[in-house]
């Protein structure tokens, strides 16, 4: 396994209006190929900014971070990751599949080769069927999934999920944690997972980073071994608590439920 | 509430309700012409030392040949007889005076849409020409149309530019501004998340703009234009007015207050209202049809 994201000592400060916000403080982490790595903590902590120093969508003030061993610019550049946001941001005037076909058009992809990924993508998201469907025809879990199978359209090494499941019923977040570990078994990529949920963290990941707020930083990184056949059933078991303990334990310590 | 369909959703939702609006309009236009045309009967009636009766009175208002206002009927009959009774060739046609507005109308109104994208796409994709060309563009409006027209008129037909054109840049002049406003608003209306989403696919200008920023702004342009065209409407009519009074419905209006002929004023009045209303309801059809195929008619 190679290193895919590396960094150190790397700080992020805003400059706002009411002084200088400490978003990232002194982020040492690294990220192995074909790791699903969760970033847990509560809003404040920098997860959600820390995933965009990574996809270069903001810049680090201070530090060193690499992207498949080279900036996260040049990453980009390189089509290395696909982003799947909050929301399922898919566009309201492209049908389903034209949504899916949108990076695809923007990177080059012709007609034929277009038409096969998006089918093939639409497979893997269970959503066979649907790509002549505008947005608004679809539920808030099919278009969560639309989007993620947009993301993966174009094969890149790694995912960043940003909080994906948030805005969604826990009903229909169980099914989709459970359909994302069957994809990330198949396509073997490395994903990156911003959430607020312990279980949802728990259940999905390999590593799990804690963090705590004011300023952002990284509090503990647990290690997460429940094995690669995991189905929801494994959330009663005893492993799986005593991990989740530990998480909780953590953002504890780390202040996280501090007023 | 149950819904209704067919015929009768026709008659009680669309016929009723504007029917009655209508009724109201025309009772108190009727009302108003009684009260506005009344004196120069009783000023008729004491010249010749006769008395006139209520009813009589009340006939006599509504039949006068140059009434202060024309009763609904009045101006009904002339637009009757100026459109289906005449040529459309003839120069009393209100038919051919419509179709030189409108001409010029479309025209004006085309290149007033063009230039207002135009305008919208420079000042979305740079800072300075959104710092200087947006004051300007403010400045256009506030300069009273009534006195601009005629200048352009008079300065183009110098150096022998005249007809269409002029009439068409006074219509340009008015509507570009709602285009170039809104477009501004709807290409900077796509969210945050959209355009990381392109940023993440190191998309070039030109893709974030037809792919995104172009779609995005495809609401806010049909509003805009149906702005557009009414004010292009008002442009070619005020553009008519210094020329003398050739031809349009401007034209009409002119010559109708030069003969004190309130009834062709009046119907050449509620043929451009007409217009107007034609041309706002085919941008609107046009509306629909774009939003239909772009998914957004539920």
């Amino acid at each position: 396994m190679s290193v895919v994201i590396d960094a150190k000592e790397l700080d992020l400060t805003f400059q706002t209006n009411d002084g200088p916000v400490h978003a990232l403080s002194d982020i040492n982490l690294q990220i192995e190929s074909g790791e699903f790595v969760s970033f847990i903590g509560p809003s404040g902590c920098g997860k959600t900014t820390l995933l965009r120093v990574i996809a270069d969508l903001e810049k680090p003030t201070g530090g060193l971070i690499s992207v498949n061993g080279v900036t996260p610019e040049e990453a980009r550049l390189a089509r290395a990751y696909g982003y799947v946001f909050q929301a399922a941001a898919l566009y309201p005037w492209r049908t389903i599949g034209g949504n899916i076909s949108l990076p695809l058009e923007v990177m080059g992809f012709g007609k034929s080769e277009r038409a096969e990924r998006i089918e093939k993508n639409l497979d893997l998201v269970n959503l066979t069927g649907f790509d002549k469907k505008f947005p608004w025809q679809l539920s808030g879990g099919m278009q969560q999934r639309a989007s993620i199978a947009r993301a993966l359209s174009f094969d890149p090494d790694m995912l960043l999920m940003d909080e994906p499941f948030g805005a969604l019923d826990e009903i229909v977040r169980d099914h989709l944690n459970e359909q994302l570990l069957k994809l990330w078994a198949q396509t073997q990529k490395t994903v990156v997972f911003v959430t607020h949920s312990i279980p949802e963290a728990v259940f999905l990941s390999t590593k799990i980073v804690v963090m705590s707020p004011r300023p952002g930083r990284i509090h503990e990184i647990i290690d997460c071994d429940l094995g690669d056949d995991r189905s929801l059933d494994i959330r009663e078991s005893a492993k799986f608590l005593e991990i989740a303990h530990l998480v909780r334990e953590g953002l504890r310590l780390g202040h996280s439920y501090d007023d | 509430m149950k819904e209704r369909t067919g015929i009768s959703s026709f008659l009680f939702d669309r016929f009723l309700p504007i029917g009655s609006v209508v009724v109201v309009i025309l009772a108190a236009w009727y009302a108003f012409a009684v009260f506005m045309n009344a004196q120069f009967e009783l000023d008729q009636a004491a010249r010749a030392n006769t008395e006139i009766s209520a009813t009589q009175l009340v006939k006599n208002t509504m039949a006068q040949e140059r009434p202060v206002l024309p009763a609904p009927h009045q101006v009904a009959n002339e637009i009757w007889k100026t459109t289906a009774l005449k040529k459309i060739t003839s120069k009393r046609s209100l038919v051919y005076h419509s179709w030189v507005t409108i001409s010029s109308t479309l025209l004006g109104f085309v290149m007033g849409t063009g230039l207002g994208i135009l305008l919208a796409v420079l000042i979305v994709h740079s800072n300075v020409l959104d710092k200087s060309l947006m004051p300007w563009i403010i400045t256009s409006q506030t300069i009273p149309i009534l006195a601009v027209a005629p200048m352009i008129i008079v300065v183009l037909n110098a150096v022998g530019i005249s007809g269409l054109l002029p009439k068409s840049l006074i219509s340009a002049y008015l509507s570009f501004f709602p285009v170039a406003v809104g477009m501004v608003k709807g290409l900077r209306s796509p969210d945050l998340m959209h355009l990381d989403l392109m940023r993440t696919y190191n998309a070039s200008r030109s893709q974030i703009f037809w792919k995104l920023r172009w779609p995005s702004a495809v609401p806010f342009l049909f509003t805009s234009m149906k702005v557009a065209v009414a004010i292009s409407l008002v442009g070619a009519i005020v553009g008519e007015l210094p020329t003398g009074a050739v031809a349009g419905l401007g034209a009409r209006l002119l010559t109708g207050s030069y003969y004190g002929q309130t009834i062709q004023i009046w119907s050449a009045l509620i043929a451009a209202a007409a217009l107007a209303a034609v041309l706002v309801m085919l941008v609107d059809l046009a509306s629909r049809i774009v939003s239909g195929r772009m998914g957004m008619v539920r």
